[in-house]
């Protein structure tokens, strides 16, 4: 039982970075039906950058927190900033043209910014400075760190802010009426450019914060990080059922807990013939699972026909 | 229908055959390493040709069919090399990793059918990583697949006593090794290219056309579409099965590193960025994509060279940033492709392509 509800703690931490990528995925699917590959990219952008501003404050003599802060807010505004590019160069130009174009300069856009991370930053792993006290919590048996804490805390704020932002501000009101129709959207005076910007923004922003997450829980970042988080993270958003807000959030959480559920007992259920490598079968089995069953996922409205 | 015999088209036909026949003695006078990238260009021409099935007739988004590819040189690997002490002769490997592959094509296609677009393609991305996870991992607690280590030591094609690896005189001429895979390559894409273009102005091609158009519709006058979705599955990873034996054969060496999802991305882009559908254009893209990057990487370095005066940025990553940016650039100025189909390009209203045809 201790190790079930261990299991289900290291979960719920991974699940909500799975989460907080996931929604930029869905944002911006949501809006333009578009799958942004490189989003994953954009999340270790962001850890890199965090650790090369946090390491070089804090070897010019600042406190280790508040050096963490600024890197955070360094990577933040970078993520957001190359968001806004990726947008601008990558998609913009490519509205109303066929369905797998975008796909392809996406693609493109995440070789380019792999390759650009691998010449800035070198193809060692980094280690990640240690942004919060090593503190140890003892809970029924279960144990975790204040690392953890904090993530699970920050991303429940963020998605917080985010549900707030959709479905009480001005610019969430617009964004819902794109999502649901541009073209009506923008004849009541909708400025769809500037939506659509800020969904890839906002989205950037949440990966930054990810990515930094991942950093510090890991305690290492690398240029090729981006890549499976990002992959398991729109699986997530799948399984939530794409374009859906609480969707992404509830299918982060989902496959987290399922992946560390998974990784803990995949040994015992299988009498020992398959091990803890087998992790990352079990995101695409559930997934591949749900939508047999579901096929627009969990919370998923019933798509058009788009293929 | 175009008239096949007329003078002009014969013509065309026999200078194509003879760049066919003499273009790897021109390329391997850079060396056999160009003829082997050549090779592999033939190969990818394939795997792209297999996937235009799947992506470009019946609109399936696939991002995970690298996994067929994989079922095709692991089965040709466990059947032709000392792993398992088996070396089954060529003619019964190609047809059981080619069923293999169908197998799988049809186990992914059956559950995934009733899925649309992004769904379709998040679940087949899945399953590609399903399978190279497995192969991965299959070396305990029963050594299956090697692990990742990967199986060594693979039979070459043969056919009778004549083998395609290694140096040999064939009417007094001297043909290396990826020589006479060449020949043997050119004339499956033939063949591969001959069935492709005749499905797609068969009864099934344009089957598979109703429903990448509008698969309601399709349905509405009479097309079974779940069969005929299933077809495109079995139909492409069969070819993609046949590929991936061929690529067991010709190097000799397998690993579950081959296998991962950028290859399936690869070959989507060869799909995409040569033109959807169209098969000109998919083969173009295909040759073009495998090309690029090993030109880039002789490329790099002089360059850098000449304009420094040393070397600022590993050539490597600079090489992948060059193709990273290709593919963009290329999208973002035909978005149809390079070499659209005429109809798609009148669809979009691209001008400019429709002046290269």
């Amino acid at each position: 039982m201790d190790i079930f509800l261990q299991q289900i703690i290291n979960g719920l931490v991974q699940g909500s970075i799975y989460a907080l990528v996931a929604l930029g995925y869905t944002m911006v699917y949501g809006i333009m039906g578009l799958i942004n590959f490189a989003h994953g990219e954009v999340v270790m952008i962001g850890a890199l950058v965090s650790i090369t501003v946090t390491s070089t404050l804090a070897a010019a003599g600042m406190p280790l927190g508040l050096a963490g802060l600024f890197g955070l807010v360094a990577a933040m505004l970078t993520c957001m900033a190359l968001g806004w590019s990726l947008e601008r160069i990558a998609y913009r130009p490519l509205r109303g043209s066929p369905r797998l174009t975008p796909l392809i300069t996406a693609i493109g856009m995440s070789i380019v910014l792999q390759n650009l991370a691998m010449i800035f930053w070198g193809r060692n792993y980094l280690t990640f400075p240690p942004l919060l006290p090593k503190i140890n919590f003892e809970f029924a048996g279960t144990h975790f760190t204040l690392v953890q804490v904090v993530i699970v805390l920050l991303s429940a704020t963020l998605m917080a802010g985010l549900i707030f932002l959709v479905y009480r501000t001005k610019l969430g009101m617009a964004m819902r009426a794109t999502a649901q129709n541009p073209a009506v959207a923008s004849l009541m005076g909708v400025n769809i450019n500037r939506v659509i910007a800020s969904a890839f923004v906002i989205g950037s922003a949440l990966a930054a914060v990810a990515g930094v997450m991942v950093g510090s829980y890991y305690e290492i970042a690398h240029y090729q990080m981006g890549f499976m988080l990002g992959l398991k993270a729109f699986t997530a958003a799948v399984l939530g059922g794409i374009g859906n807000l609480a969707g992404a959030m509830a299918g982060g959480l989902l496959l987290g807990i399922i992946e560390a559920l998974g990784a803990g007992y995949i040994g015992d259920l299988t009498g020992g013939f398959l091990g803890s490598h087998y992790q990352d079968i079990f995101a695409f089995i559930v997934l591949i699972v749900v939508l047999m069953f579901k096929p627009s996922g969990l919370f998923g409205e019933k798509t058009g026909d788009r293929a | 229908m175009k008239n096949w015999l007329s003078p002009k088209s014969m013509t065309g036909i026999a200078l194509i055959a003879i760049a066919l026949l003499v273009l790897p003695h021109v390329v391997g006078m850079g060396g056999q390493a160009w003829v082997r990238i050549l090779n592999f260009a033939i190969l990818y021409v394939f795997l792209a040709l297999g996937l235009n099935i799947v992506v470009g007739f019946a609109g399936l988004l696939d991002l995970g069919y690298i996994a067929f590819y994989a079922v095709g040189a692991y089965t040709w690997a466990l059947l032709a090399s000392p792993h398992f002490g088996l070396h089954f002769p060529v003619w019964a490997i190609l047809p059981i990793g080619a069923l293999m592959a169908c197998v799988f094509g049809v186990l992914l296609g059956s559950p995934t059918l009733k899925l649309r677009g992004d769904y379709l393609a998040i679940v087949t991305l899945g399953f590609g990583e399903i399978i190279r996870i497995f192969l991965n991992n299959l070396n305990s607690p029963v050594n299956i697949t090697n692990g990742p280590q990967g199986i060594t030591l693979i039979d070459p094609v043969k056919v009778g006593d004549f083998s395609f690896a290694g140096t040999s005189q064939i009417f007094g001429l001297t043909m290396t090794g990826p020589e006479k895979y060449y020949y043997l390559l050119v004339a499956l894409a033939l063949l591969v290219i001959v069935i492709n273009v005749r499905l797609q102005h068969s009864r099934i091609g344009r089957a598979w056309q109703a429903i990448r158009e509008d698969e309601i519709a399709a349905k509405a006058v009479g097309i079974n579409t779940r069969n005929i979705k299933l077809l495109a599955f079995a139909m492409g990873a069969s070819f993609g099965g046949i590929a991936g034996g061929i690529f067991s054969a010709m190097q000799g060496f397998v690993s579950p590193e081959s296998f991962s999802l950028i290859e399936s991305i690869m070959v989507l882009a060869m799909v995409v960025l040569g033109g959807m559908g169209h098969i000109p254009g998919v083969i173009l893209g295909a040759v073009l994509l495998t090309f690029l990057p090993e030109a880039l990487r002789y490329a790099v370095t002089p360059v850098q060279m000449a304009l420094f005066g040393k070397i600022l940025v590993d050539p490597e990553s600079l090489r992948m940033l060059v193709f990273g940016l290709a593919l963009v650039l290329v999208m973002r100025f035909k978005p149809a492709g390079l070499w659209p189909s005429p109809e798609r390009s009148r669809e979009l209203g691209d001008k400019s392509a429709e002046a290269v045809k």
